[in-house]
């Protein structure tokens, strides 16, 4: 008996941290899937078995969410990988002024999404914002970047991309400076030059660092939200809809089993997307 | 060693210090709350209201009550729109109502399951005077249980005199004249039709509006749609309400940036006459009043006409209504703050703080004789009975949907049909979730 409270009284430490976790993450996680399954007003609730992922399934509008929530998570977590590996590179190097275009291409993080969206909604406005009006100067039409139904989901996504890259590009700095020099010494004694530093040694050993960026903003992506609402509605109709903006607008109605069902099927998209991706990323990774 | 146990007993000392003062904190509270309950037996009556709502005359009415009765009002605001529909919704659930609740008449209110959260004020001697339309829209089998907020307000076309005189134009009758009367608009270089579809409700005006007309067509059609006997696209009437925000768009009579344009720039082109129609519901007179006063008299309001011109009636919005939470534990003194609302006299000090937007639901009651002319406008048609409801009032079905609709068909995404359809399926979701019969 003593043994055995010797064996486990450490797990005793474990138990304020578990109860939390389990209040805060299981529990809920464990009760909307069961909500999902029922027809639900807040005091009462009936047991509809799938229904309420029958009815979001065929949401009409769902088609053109699941499409532009893929394009708008492929779209924004590349342009970071490609955006902030290149603006790492460059901030990396021995600049006099590294430091303070550093903290230029940062500062957008730390900015409120909902912010940042009502400034960019004003800034492209198709006649009165300041975007359009200095393509007029330059003589070019600027289009109506919200309102055209084709663009307006690439509009915010840049916007995204905009506030994101600071992040990305901390990220790439951090896994580029943590190279050890022998290696460009190497390639220096080899006659590489700037292109083949770039080739053969920052990318394939900023791996890490790029994973983590392409997994957090493709995650990012997926479940994007506070940027599409707060400049579109998912509008013009429903061009700019995502997932989430659909599950927020069932929530919106009042149909809350539904809008519960929703983010059940965005859990499961998400995850059947991410760990594949995940695990393929982390084989093609390679030790320093 | 001595130190070691000083340096305990010093943190005990002050914690148990901190908690004696919480405790007594506590204590000198409650006493003074039940003590100056009893001394002066002042009852508060709680009031839930959304943050849109212009509260000068509501409050107006709540001075004058408060001095003539022992009886506090006090305002507690929410948001406005389906966030505050859901916070309603949640202080139900939760019993964490106030006394009083400030919530819109029609479809609104049937979602909030009214039999089980309202008090029944059926028998109430003050609701005699109410009228018969605001009642329907404020009751469940057979039950009544609000009172009218507000006066009511009409979806129409408002329109600028100024650029109508100018242009040698007649008010309306039919929708023929009316793309008439637009084209002239368009060719003397003014934006024929207002559309400030960023602000997406603004977009669902021309079908909406249009009930009197599909009720003149279909008499039955509002209980045939709750009872999923008769759907939007189907219905040639009811279509043709569809069909008419397409024609708007498809002559181009909008502002060209219709899509980046907002209400209270709506407004300003309509004020200002850089615009002439404004399809609108008449609760914008109220805004307008505050930030153009000048202009009041510029600004008509006429129906939005049907095919035929001898079929000429306003669709008419009606107020939001003020219910009493069934849990209250001041039913009586929230009953008599209600009975003080729709008198004469409550009428009256609302008038004087915002001149009126439209008569009020309240029958025998007087409106001052300055109301603007787009109000008096509309009492034309009020006195001839021309009127009815939006259809929102007379059905619990409203798809949540419908402003994004409203917007692909306005903009040329979808076409009218097109629209329709998926209008019909969006109410069908609605109607499923609200466990309506027949659906």
């Amino acid at each position: 008996m003593n043994k055995l409270a010797n064996k486990t009284y450490t797990y005793y430490f474990l138990l304020p941290a578990g109860i939390v976790y389990f209040v805060f993450f299981l529990l809920p996680t464990i009760m909307s899937l069961f909500f999902s399954m029922t027809w639900w007003t807040l005091t009462d609730w009936e047991f509809i078995g799938l229904e309420n992922f029958k009815t979001f399934l065929s949401e009409p509008s769902l088609n053109i969410g699941f499409k532009n929530t893929l394009i708008y998570a492929v779209l924004t977590s590349g342009l970071k990988v490609i955006l902030g590996l290149l603006l790492g590179v460059y901030l990396s190097s021995k600049l006099k002024t590294v430091g303070f275009i550093r903290s230029m291409i940062f500062f957008p993080t730390l900015l409120s999404t909902i912010a940042v969206g009502i400034a960019f909604t004003m800034m492209m406005h198709p006649s009165q914002g300041i975007i359009n009006i200095v393509l007029q100067g330059l003589g070019i039409a600027g289009p109506d970047w919200l309102g055209d139904t084709d663009i307006a989901l690439l509009s915010v996504a840049l916007v995204d991309v905009w506030k994101g890259v600071g992040m990305a590009t901390v990220i790439f700095i951090a896994g580029i400076m943590s190279i050890p020099q022998d290696y460009y010494e190497a390639l220096k004694i080899d006659g590489g030059n700037a292109w083949h530093n770039f080739k053969s040694i920052i990318i394939p050993l900023s791996r890490p660092a790029m994973n983590t960026v392409i997994i957090l903003s493709f995650i990012g992506g997926l479940r994007s939200f506070d940027l599409i609402w707060t400049m579109t509605k998912g509008g013009p109709g429903f061009s700019t809809d995502l997932i989430a903006s659909i599950i927020y607008k069932q929530y919106q109605a009042g149909f809350f089993g539904l809008s519960t069902a929703g983010n059940v099927i965005l859990f499961i998209l998400v995850s059947a997307l991410a760990f594949p991706l995940y695990s393929y990323l982390n084989k093609k990774e390679v030790d320093l | 060693m001595f130190n070691t146990q000083r340096k305990k007993l010093v943190p005990l000392l002050l914690s148990s210090a901190l908690m004696a003062g919480i405790i007594a904190g506590c204590n000198s509270k409650e006493e003074t709350t039940s003590g100056g309950g009893k001394s002066s037996e002042t009852e508060t009556v709680t009031f839930l209201i959304d943050n849109q709502t212009q509260l000068d005359g509501i409050q107006g009415i709540i001075d004058e009550f408060e001095k003539k009765n022992n009886i506090k009002v006090e305002i507690e605001t929410r948001p406005g729109g389906s966030e505050g529909d859901n916070i309603i919704k949640t202080r139900l659930a939760t019993g964490d109502m106030t006394d009083l609740a400030w919530i819109n008449s029609g479809s609104s209110l049937q979602a909030v399951n009214p039999e089980q959260n309202f008090v029944d004020l059926s028998n109430e001697p003050f609701m005699e005077t109410i009228m018969d339309d605001y009642k329907a829209a404020v009751s469940a089998n057979g039950k009544v249980f609000g009172i009218p907020g507000t006066p009511t307000n009409a979806g129409g076309w408002l329109y600028n005199k100024k650029v109508y005189s100018d242009l040698g134009l007649s008010v309306p009758k039919t929708w023929d004249e009316l793309m008439a009367n637009n084209e002239k608009i368009k060719q003397a270089g003014k934006t024929a039709v207002i559309g400030t579809f960023k602000d997406t409700w603004t977009s669902q005006v021309i079908v909406l509006a249009d009930n009197y007309n599909v009720l003149q067509e279909n008499p039955t059609f509002a209980e045939d749609f709750t009872a999923n006997k008769a759907k939007i696209a189907t219905t040639p009437a009811a279509l043709r309400s569809f069909e008419k925000l397409e024609e708007v768009f498809k002559a181009g009579y909008m502002n060209k940036e219709f899509l980046a344009t907002g209400y209270d720039a709506g407004l300003k082109m309509l004020a200002d006459g850089e615009g002439a129609h404004y399809p609108m519901i008449t609760f914008a007179l109220a805004n307008l009043a505050t930030t153009f006063p000048d202009k009041m008299q510029d600004i008509g309001v006429f129906a939005q006409p049907s095919d035929s011109a001898d079929k000429n009636g306003l669709t008419v919005w009606m107020p939001a209504g003020i219910f009493i939470n069934k849990n209250s534990e001041h039913i009586d003194a929230a009953k008599k703050f209600l009975e003080f609302y729709v008198s004469q006299e409550g009428v009256t000090i609302y008038s004087s703080k915002i001149p009126p937007t439209g008569p009020f639901a309240i029958e025998g009651v007087e409106l001052p004789d300055d109301v603007y002319p787009a109000v008096k406008d509309m009492i034309q048609y009020f006195d001839a009975g021309n009127n009815a409801p939006a259809l929102e009032f007379l059905s619990p079905v409203k798809g949540p949907s419908l402003e994004q609709i409203t917007t692909q068909v306005g903009s040329g995404i979808s076409s009218a049909k097109e629209g329709a359809e998926l209008y019909d399926k969006d109410v069908e979701k609605q109607a499923k979730q609200l466990g309506l019969e027949g659906w």
